[in-house]
């Protein structure tokens, strides 16, 4: 059968089932007790088996089926994910990836597999012994209080409890710790239970209620708890009682409750090795949210995901993806811009000779046509604006191997992967975004042991932010790490020749940030193979400032730092100044335009055989356009008095002589073709009402 | 055997070149051209076509000839080789004709001070009429082009 013509489907939907598994893989990777994330993954590893063998290609067939058994085991409840598992059904992603990419490139989607097809075999035979002590040591050793023998549960208290979870309702296990200081344990006890009662009902306390209230414990005492409130509002009125040093609240769904109902038997059976080190990973992984003290463990949402209304934003993007979308290739989107934008110039041209002719019924028809040309106009812009997601959807992926790698714990929180870009700026995004996260992860983020002794959270948080402002579309990266040594960085630079010492004295803390994007700079004290490859935030800096965006960098020592980076919603329409050199017209982006202006020649110095002009009390040099690009018919220096435009680049700013200005209007960014290219001065062209083509002013090749 | 080869037929200087017809996009009237800095003389400038930027190139001044003024007769030859689309401003453009491949020699060492690399050959229709072909990817070589900028400076 002849396969070619349902190759690029293949690939295609291919892709989109990696990613798809990639994501959900990571979101089990948080939630363990989740089977309906497993149920996903389930479903997208089978699709991708049967589109594989369809196609013929033999290995990726028999590598996703091998993981479907692997994930048929864990959604039937006999087996647990863990560590080991997850470490190889990413490697099997990862090998899955490398196929379809070859098959992309033509080739035929072969690859040695038998080792990730033995290990998960292994995995399916119950066989990841070494291993799995290996994790279960890792564990915190006996941090899991759902398998203390005194607070198991009997067989009532059992079915209460799971009847709880199937209703909706939240159940919590939780401990809580009064201060050594205390001096009535008892009532602040009581307190507590009084606050308890207030919202919910408790099922089962250790010690148990009488003792408590004789002053018979320790320092802590431990219930089940079922309630109608979220954790976050229940940890805070529990700690709204005085003289009480920690509240542990840990969320316990159906598969935990199993765990518990497992343990009680456990003495008196022999469990099959893989399902008791399963319940011990388990045990972990529910320890672990508790440990970790995030803010809202979702463990136990899943269950009652139906009805409890507070969905995990990443659920509410899945269904996101339900709505009716087309495929369509983005050259002709291109085409059609092109046409779009012959109509626009007809357009101008129409008013042109409607404003000349003067005649009522055409003028309307005119403005009619003019407004509905601007609704297109958005139209055919919005066709190709892309959701962020697109490119931010591979970094959770990479911040979990970064932070491997690093022997970091970091969290990658994304906001605002809704935000639309048009799809020129997502391609061109991704890499230099690939470069700030790397750069937070490796140099923002601190290990381990340095957050602990700064009294920091043991995970770092690095937060991706994406959101609209005005005309542009601003990225932020923002980490919780150590921040920016501004001293280190003034010293590297000095030492580096980037700044003498003493402009450098004079620098604002924000210019010495901006710093490290000097080429050649780099503050790691070593090189690591993450970020240190030779390539500076230079390259980012750059690739930025070619799309037309900035790049900031704000940071406070010992707080952590925040890269934003703004970027224009589109590069195929741009707001610019028109002006008039003789005969020629060229176009300005109004963009970089600070302000425009007439002088006096007089007006104009020279200093050191340049010519220079006074501007808001600062001494800026004057660049004369005509001359520049050889202009056949004008020259200024005749010229009383002269037109000027004052541009900027960074913080530079130069005034650049013209004839005149002509107008202000929205331009339609076209290339030169590939013939012209690295034309000096000129980063584009545009056609005019007239049909003419201008050309696109470069303002920041005329600022040394 | 002997192919047959679809030719479009112009002039410059007096002169009849070829060039396949399926590297030939369109060809147009003189259209105004927006003249692009610091480029090479021959390079005079860019043209909207129909919406897209298409830069031309004066193709007498590629070949060394002598410059002349456009007349009612000049066209613009709109050709399209590896994904490169320029214009040749041309004389004249007036003949489409079919030319069998046995007739095309190879060209002599100098051609009217055309170097020969530009040329990839020579055939000969009827009783006197030589026709040049074009080998287009030379005409348009980059490198080529970038030594006439590294010259200029």
């Amino acid at each position: 059968m002849e396969m070619n013509q349902y190759l690029s489907i293949f690939i295609d939907e291919a892709n989109d089932h990696l990613q798809s598994l990639n994501e959900n893989m990571l979101r089990l990777e948080q939630e363990p007790e989740d089977i309906s994330i497993v149920q996903v993954i389930f479903r997208s590893a089978h699709t991708l088996k049967g589109m594989s063998a369809t196609m013929g290609f033999e290995d990726l067939a028999s590598l996703t089926h091998e993981m479907e058994n692997v994930l048929d085991l864990v959604r039937n409840n006999q087996l647990k994910m863990n560590e080991v598992i997850f470490d190889a059904l990413f490697k099997c992603l990862d090998s899955l990836e490398g196929m379809v990419q070859d098959v992309v490139g033509g080739g035929d989607g072969k690859a040695d597999v038998s080792d990730l097809v033995e290990q998960l075999k292994a995995i399916v035979r119950g066989d990841v012994g070494g291993s799995s002590g290996k994790s279960s040591a890792s564990s915190p050793p006996n941090d899991a209080p759902l398998v203390a023998t005194e607070m198991l549960l009997d067989q009532y208290q059992l079915s209460i409890l799971e009847q709880s979870v199937d209703n909706g309702l939240r159940v919590f296990h939780i401990e809580v710790i009064v201060r050594e200081d205390c001096v009535l344990k008892a009532v602040r006890a009581y307190m507590v239970f009084e606050v308890l009662e207030r919202n919910g009902e408790v099922i089962k306390s250790h010690p148990s209620v009488q003792d408590i209230e004789q002053d018979k414990f320790e320092r802590s005492f431990s219930v089940y708890y079922i309630s109608h409130i979220d954790k976050d509002q229940l940890k805070k009125s529990i700690s709204g009682v005085s003289e009480i040093e920690e509240v542990k609240i840990m969320a316990v769904d159906r598969s935990s409750l199993a765990e518990l109902d497992q343990s009680k038997q456990r003495e008196n059976e022999a469990t099959v090795q893989a399902i008791q080190s399963a319940r011990e990973i388990a045990a972990a992984a529910a320890a672990a949210p508790q440990a970790a003290a995030q803010p809202a463990s979702q463990a136990a949402s899943a269950e009652t995901a139906k009805k409890a209304p507070a969905a995990p934003a990443k659920a509410a993007g899945a269904a996101a993806a339900g709505g009716r979308t087309i495929r369509v290739d983005i050259e002709r989107l291109d085409k059609l811009m092109n046409l779009f934008s012959e109509l626009l110039i007809d357009r101008v041209r129409l008013e042109q000779l409607a404003s000349e002719v003067r005649r009522n019924d055409l003028t309307e028809t005119v403005e009619h046509m003019a407004r509905v040309s601007s609704d297109l106009q958005n139209i055919v812009l919005k066709l190709r604006m892309v959701p962020v997601e697109s490119v931010f959807n591979r970094f959770p992926r990479m911040v979990r191997d970064l932070a491997k790698s690093l022997d970091k714990k970091v969290d990658l929180v994304i906001t605002g992967a809704e935000t639309e870009l048009d799809r020129t700026v997502i391609d061109e995004i991704g890499d230099p975004l690939v470069h700030l996260i790397r750069n937070s992860v490796d140099h923002g983020v601190e290990s381990i042991a340095d957050r602990a002794a700064a009294g920091k959270p043991e995970t770092g948080t690095v937060q991706l932010r994406a959101f609209h402002s005005g005309n542009h579309v601003f990225i932020e990266i923002e980490d919780d790490g150590k921040g920016i040594n501004r001293d280190k960085v003034l010293d590297t630079a000095v030492k580096r020749g980037v700044v003498t010492p003493e402009a450098g004295k004079k620098l604002t803390d924000e210019e010495v940030y901006m710093l490290l994007f000097a080429p050649g700079f780099s503050t790691a004290d070593k090189i690591s193979d993450i970020s240190g490859r030779g390539v500076g935030l230079d390259v980012v800096k750059s690739k930025i400032e070619s799309l037309g965006g900035q790049v900031t960098v704000t940071s406070a020592f010992g707080h952590g730092s925040t890269f934003s980076i703004q970027l224009p919603l589109t590069l195929s329409i741009i707001s610019a100044m028109l002006v008039k050199l003789g005969s020629e017209k060229y176009a300005f982006p109004l963009s970089s335009i600070v302000e425009t202006a007439a002088i006096r020649r007089e007006q104009i110095r020279e200093l050191h055989g340049n010519r220079v002009i006074e501007f808001r009390k600062s001494i800026i040099p004057v660049v004369s356009l005509a001359e520049l690009l050889e202009c056949p018919d004008y020259r200024d220096d005749e010229e009383a008095e002269t037109e000027m435009l004052v541009v900027r680049k960074g913080d530079k700013l130069a005034a650049v002589l013209v004839e005149d200005f002509i107008s202000q209007s929205e331009i339609v960014l076209k290339t030169l073709g590939k013939y012209l290219t690295n034309i000096p001065f000129v980063s584009g062209a545009t056609i005019l009402g007239d049909g003419q083509v201008a050309l696109i002013v470069d303002p920041n090749s005329l600022i040394k | 055997m002997a192919e047959e080869l679809k030719v479009i037929v112009f002039t410059l200087a007096h002169e009849e070149y070829g060039i396949e017809v399926d590297k030939v996009r369109t060809i147009e009237r003189m259209v105004p051209i927006t003249r692009v800095p610091k480029t090479p003389a021959f390079i005079k400038g860019v043209i909207n076509l129909r919406g897209v930027v298409i830069p031309v190139i004066d193709l007498r001044g590629r070949f060394g000839l002598p410059e002349s003024e456009t007349t009612e007769n000049s066209r613009i030859i709109i050709v399209a080789v590896n994904d490169l689309e320029v214009g040749f401003i041309v004389d004249s453009a007036n003949d489409v004709i079919d030319i069998m491949s046995d007739t095309i020699d190879v060209p002599p060492e100098v051609v009217g001070g055309i170097k020969a690399k530009y040329l990839s050959g020579v055939a000969k229709i009827g009783e006197d009429r030589l026709l040049i072909l074009l080998n287009l990817s030379e005409v348009l070589s980059r490198s080529e082009i970038i030594q006439l900028e590294q010259a200029g400076e």
